[in-house]
């Protein structure tokens, strides 16, 4: 697998307070990796090494090939937690001051951006000043400045704080096109929900050590428990219960259904696989839920960070 | 076009735009004119109101032509009248007060006993001029008691005036040492004004970035230090600009206040100094004036211009990095008071050693110290050039300055590197120190 962003054995002091320890991580080229931890893991610590606002102490890093110096900030798009736009100044001076920054030429970069504001359907803010405009307007321009410049790695860190659910359906749309277009995309959070829906591998870092990473999928495999929800509508529901307990572990469970009925949790033994569970709920009334409990990122993320402590 | 460039330029037009900025430049020359029109107005009006003096001479000692009148002083006598009457007329409202001279031999107890009564308290002018008369008098009386006469005492009348030189010839006269005294302080306090309006407003601006929390998405583009001097000198360009417009603004409001209020400003502020300025000319003569104008010419004025704006540029960008470093160190305003008294202190003792101690004794050892000390420099220095100073004191002061000027820009961005992205935490003394001992 080509990887866009090789971050190998990055260790960060302040003080004598270690922020990341020996820390690698390595994200694949076009894809959307979810970068996880709780607060004050070092997540931002490590996303400001990469975006070299602060240097490691020691570590390498490696960006598509070369060794991530200067001039890559022209390659790189960063949407910080902490973010906001001058209050005073005009909404498209600024971002086209931010654009230039970033490296562009002023014509190109007001070519773009009103392409973008066209897209966003706020062209007619273009000379408002900024303290005019909502938090999630603002936002907007935010998210546009920040992909503005096409760059190969796009950073976010927390990018739906702040925005309603229309916005955050909005951005979460983009960001997933801008990765089928070819971007490698950072995505940092704490909210696993959006980990879910946009994230192609992960990282949880935890008190300055990553402690798992991989491919959601994968990971999701590993975290497996073998549970199925099971609804099953039948007469006599004590003796089937009775009869699954021989050759399987079951508890009582609870979910919303249309139905009435034998509501359990069963898990598989080592013996059995999921076709003879399903036979035997299907030889004894009719189906109307069968769900494999799949761990969701939060299940993994709580019970992982639980391990470690 | 280079990213310090974009900085400056964007610094530069947010400060300009700045609506405090833009009333500022414009009300404050408004202002000064206003004022100077408002006081020569008054001084004016003042002058105009006479004040009748009576005076009742009851020891017979003093004549009529004892009581000079003045500009705004008339000596009425009422001797005859005594002192009661007077009182009367002098409650009345007619005249403005009685001065009392009692019947007393002795011309030493006289001295003690003379009175003056009026309604209002007499002003200072007026008090020293009241003493001045009745002293003259009492004094040359004196002087013929002890068996002087009056030619003698005419003709002991001396002026002095000493030509003060130096080894290479220069003569300093008063009036031109007045001028340097003048040129420097005029220098410090303008240094010092800038810093103070300049320097906390790249402060302010540094506060704002981190307040709107812009700051992150800036360094994620640019160097810190980049962002910090672009800052800096943005605003000092800003500041500059003001200060020429000052200069033209005041000249062109001077010159419609002249002409609608027919008053000439020119004169009323040098008005102190004229007076001393047309005795100083009266005693010496027109040759000697002629001779000063030539030595006003003489002083080195190419050489005070450059060296003024080296230590202007170089004490603006010193102070304005401290500034720029507590900016970075603090959340909001409030918080930066604590940091601001100790870079405020060696400002202000630079100005006090420059107009206490400079203008007494230019070359004494406190004013040395203090002007190669890299944080006073630029305006001890300032106020000590006119008097001339050997360049290789200017050129170690002005080492010693760039030398403090590289090291402080140093630590400043130091904190500033991890101030700017410290939120919600008002820092000690002791987290700055932990901060520039971070490595990038």
């Amino acid at each position: 697998m080509d990887n866009l962003l090789e971050i190998n054995n990055v260790i960060k002091r302040y003080g004598d307070y270690t922020a990341l320890n020996d820390v690698s991580v390595h994200i694949p080229k076009g894809s959307v990796f979810g970068l996880l931890g709780p607060n004050g893991a070092g997540k931002t610590s490590l996303i400001r090494i990469i975006n070299q606002i602060t240097m490691p102490d020691s570590g390498e890093i490696i960006l598509d090939g070369e060794k991530l110096s200067p001039h890559h900030i022209e390659q790189i798009g960063y949407l910080p937690e902490e973010r906001g736009l001058y209050k005073t100044m005009k909404v498209g001076e600024q971002a086209l001051y931010l654009a230039q920054l970033k490296g562009m030429s002023r014509s190109d970069a007001k070519k773009k951006l009103k392409y973008w504001f066209e897209k966003f359907d706020i062209g007619d803010w273009w000379n408002k000043k900024l303290e005019e405009l909502s938090k999630g307007m603002a936002q907007k321009v935010q998210f546009i400045v920040t992909v503005l410049h096409q760059p190969k790695l796009l950073i976010f860190d927390e990018p739906f704080s702040g925005f309603d659910p229309i916005n955050a359906q909005l951005i979460a749309k983009e960001i997933l096109q801008l990765r089928d277009e070819g971007s490698t995309i950072i995505f940092s959070t704490h909210r696993m929900e959006s980990v879910e829906e946009m994230c192609d591998y992960i990282a949880l870092i935890h008190k300055s050590n990553k402690i798992l990473d991989g491919k959601l999928n994968d990971i999701k495999k590993q975290y497996r428990t073998n549970v199925f929800e099971v609804g099953l509508q039948t007469e006599n529901s004590r003796e089937v219960k009775e009869q699954l307990s021989q050759n399987f572990e079951v508890s009582p469970a609870n979910f919303k259904s249309l139905h009435d009925g034998l509501k359990l949790n069963v898990k598989l033994k080592n013996s059995n696989s999921t076709r003879d569970l399903l036979s035997f709920l299907n030889s004894k009334g009719e189906v109307n839920h069968f769900v494999e409990l799949v761990p969701s990122a939060n299940d993994i993320f709580i019970q992982t960070i639980n391990k470690t402590n | 076009m280079s990213k310090l460039k974009l900085i400056i330029q964007r610094e530069f037009i947010a400060r300009v735009k700045n609506k405090s900025f833009i009333i500022m430049t414009f009300l404050s020359p408004l202002l000064m004119i206003g004022m100077g029109v408002l006081i020569a107005f008054l001084t004016k009006k003042n002058e105009s109101k006479i004040k009748e003096i009576a005076y009742v001479d009851s020891s017979e000692l003093f004549s009529k032509k004892d009581f000079k009148d003045t500009k705004t002083i008339k000596y009425v006598d009422y001797t005859k009248l005594g002192l009661d009457e007077t009182k009367k007329k002098v409650e009345e409202g007619k005249h403005f007060g009685v001065l009392y001279l009692p019947k007393i031999d002795s011309l030493e107890v006289l001295a003690e006993s003379v009175e003056f009564f009026s309604k209002e308290t007499p002003g200072l002018s007026l008090m020293t001029n009241l003493e001045g008369t009745v002293n003259r008098k009492l004094r040359n009386l004196k002087m013929k008691e002890l068996g002087m006469d009056e030619q003698k005492i005419k003709a002991s009348k001396i002026s002095s005036d000493i030509s003060f030189l130096n080894f290479s010839g220069e003569k300093t006269s008063k009036l031109v040492n007045r001028l340097k005294t003048l040129t420097g302080m005029v220098a410090g306090i303008l240094l010092m004004m800038f810093v103070m309006l300049h320097g906390t407003s790249v402060m302010r601006s540094i506060i704002e970035e981190k307040t709107s929390r812009i700051v992150e998405i800036i360094v994620s583009s640019v160097k810190p230090f980049q962002l910090m001097m672009g800052k800096i000198i943005g605003n000092g360009s800003a500041g500059i600009l003001q200060l020429l417009m000052w200069g033209v603004l005041l000249f062109v409001f001077s010159i419609i206040a002249s002409s609608v209020f027919g008053v000439d400003t020119g004169a009323m502020q040098n008005s102190n100094i004229s007076a001393e300025q047309l005795e100083v000319a009266k005693s010496i003569g027109v040759s000697k004036v002629q001779l000063m104008i030539s030595e006003i010419y003489k002083l080195p004025l190419l050489k005070l211009l450059l060296l003024f704006i080296f230590y202007f540029i170089g004490g603006f960008m010193l102070y304005s990095s401290l500034f720029a470093a507590i900016g970075a160190a603090v959340d909001n305003e409030a918080d930066s008071q604590q940091f601001m008294t100790p870079v405020m202190m060696p400002l202000m003792l630079g100005l006090y050693v420059g107009m206490f101690t400079v203008v007494n004794d230019a070359h004494g050892p406190i004013a040395v110290f203090f002007s190669h000390f890299p944080l006073t420099s630029p305006i001890v220095m300032l106020m000590r050039i006119p008097f001339g100073v050997a360049w290789w004191e200017i050129l170690i002061s002005m080492l010693l300055l760039v030398l403090t000027f590289v090291l402080i820009i140093w630590f400043a961005a130091k904190i500033y590197r991890v101030g700017i992205l410290m939120y919600g935490k008002k820092p000690t003394y002791k987290d700055l120190w932990k901060w520039i001992r971070y490595s990038s």
